[in-house]
């Protein structure tokens, strides 16, 4: 049984960010740092964190039957295939959010508590109910952006209600950055987006198209591709999570070869 | 000011879109976080100036009402330039110069939500 299990609430106020994907990749990489996880599908009307995780024909029992106490919580946790650590407790009916209150979102959490180190909660997109639900539940957070300005400014209004709720600590994890739109000053920099928001960065995660052919085979990235450049950033993230300090990756040196040097050249600060 | 940002000027090419999206950004939090339209805000500078009226001659079409944020507190920045008191001893307003010094009397911070 776990007694100081990390309930970690991964939002990001805007939909398609990444926020599944992150929580999905994340908890394999705990899971494989050998820490029992649990991933919780707290976007009850769009779920689909089991279909990333491929676990989605497997699913007998939701959290809405555990509520209901209809069964038992480990007859709803769906165990990975390959990576045993961890388990996914499904989104129950979207007819859920009529009832839900947050205060089941904290029974849950609190059975899941005693038999893991760590439970990932995966938000719904929005700051309404379903959010405010997923809060209750959680201690600290990860807030997941990108360098856009609508995701910058959603993730802002998100942070404002993790602060008022007492929830921390709030990191931010930068994801789908480009590092030769950042080079060319076509896209917001890591410090431009963590100087607005004000939030120490867990980590940045690079574009990756392979993100795309991991979601087409519900196997996340850090499971079979641990070479991707999206995965290392996952493991990385895992990583400093657990209090390892692993240096952030620099995007002006993934770009290398004469166009890279050409580009820093332009970026160099004159006056 | 970067190098690139020199060969954009020379060449009269817009700006890198980076600082445009920084600043548009940083305009429109300062917004979201304190709530405010910028009606409602009008009205606040409309109302800041006749209570400073009151009491001191301000040029009503130099005031200045702002949101600033930095560091996730957004401050409301007043900036009144006086012109003279109204019983009309001191005369605070002339220069440029002056304007600046007295405007720091004016600023008036506010910690914001």
């Amino acid at each position: 049984m776990a007694t100081d299990t990390r309930v970690i609430l991964i939002c990001s106020g805007k939909g398609g960010v990444g926020k599944t994907t992150l929580t999905a990749n994340l908890g394999i990489s705990l899971a494989r740092q050998g820490l029992s996880t649990a991933v919780l599908d707290a976007d009850f009307g769009l779920r689909n964190l089991d279909l990333l995780l491929g676990l989605e024909n497997r699913i007998v029992y939701t959290a809405q039957e555990v509520l209901e106490e209809e069964c038992r919580l480990d007859q709803a946790l769906v165990k990975h295939k390959k990576e045993s650590n961890l388990s996914l407790l499904p989104a129950g009916n979207p007819r859920m959010l009529d009832w839900l209150k947050p205060d089941d979102m904290k029974r849950i959490v609190d059975m899941l508590k005693e038999q893991f180190d760590y439970v990932l909660i995966d938000c719904p997109a929005g700051v309404e109910d379903g959010f405010k639900n997923a809060m209750a539940a959680s201690q600290e957070a990860i807030v997941v952006t990108n360098p856009e300005v609508s995701a910058v400014r959603d993730a802002d209004r998100v942070i404002g209600l993790l602060n008022t709720n007492a929830i921390k600590p709030v990191q931010l994890v930068l994801n789908r950055v480009r590092p030769r739109m950042m080079a060319n000053q076509e896209m917001l920099s890591i410090a431009d987006v963590t100087d607005i928001l004000a939030l120490p960065l867990l980590g940045l995660v690079l574009e990756d198209e392979q993100v795309i052919v991991s979601t087409n085979r519900g196997e996340p990235l850090t499971l079979n591709s641990v070479n991707s450049p999206a995965a290392k950033c996952y493991l990385n993230i895992a990583k400093r999570l657990q209090g390892e300090d692993i240096p952030l990756i620099n995007p002006a040196e993934e770009s290398s070869g004469f166009g890279a040097k050409f580009r820093r050249l332009m970026q160099t600060k004159i006056f | 000011m970067t190098l690139r940002d020199i060969i954009n000027k020379l060449l009269r090419r817009q700006p890198a879109s980076a600082s445009t999206a920084r600043e548009r950004l940083q305009l429109v939090l300062a917004h979201d976080r304190s709530d405010l339209s910028t009606e409602l805000l009008d009205q606040m500078r409309r109302e800041i100036l006749e209570v400073v009226a009151k009491y001191v001659e301000i040029d009503m079409d130099e005031g200045a009402v702002s949101l600033e944020t930095e560091d996730r507190m957004t401050a409301l920045v007043a900036n009144l330039p006086i012109k003279r008191t109204l019983n009309g001893q001191i005369k605070l307003i002339e220069g440029s110069n002056q304007l600046k010094e007295n405007s720091q009397e004016a600023e008036d911070k506010d910690k914001g939500s």
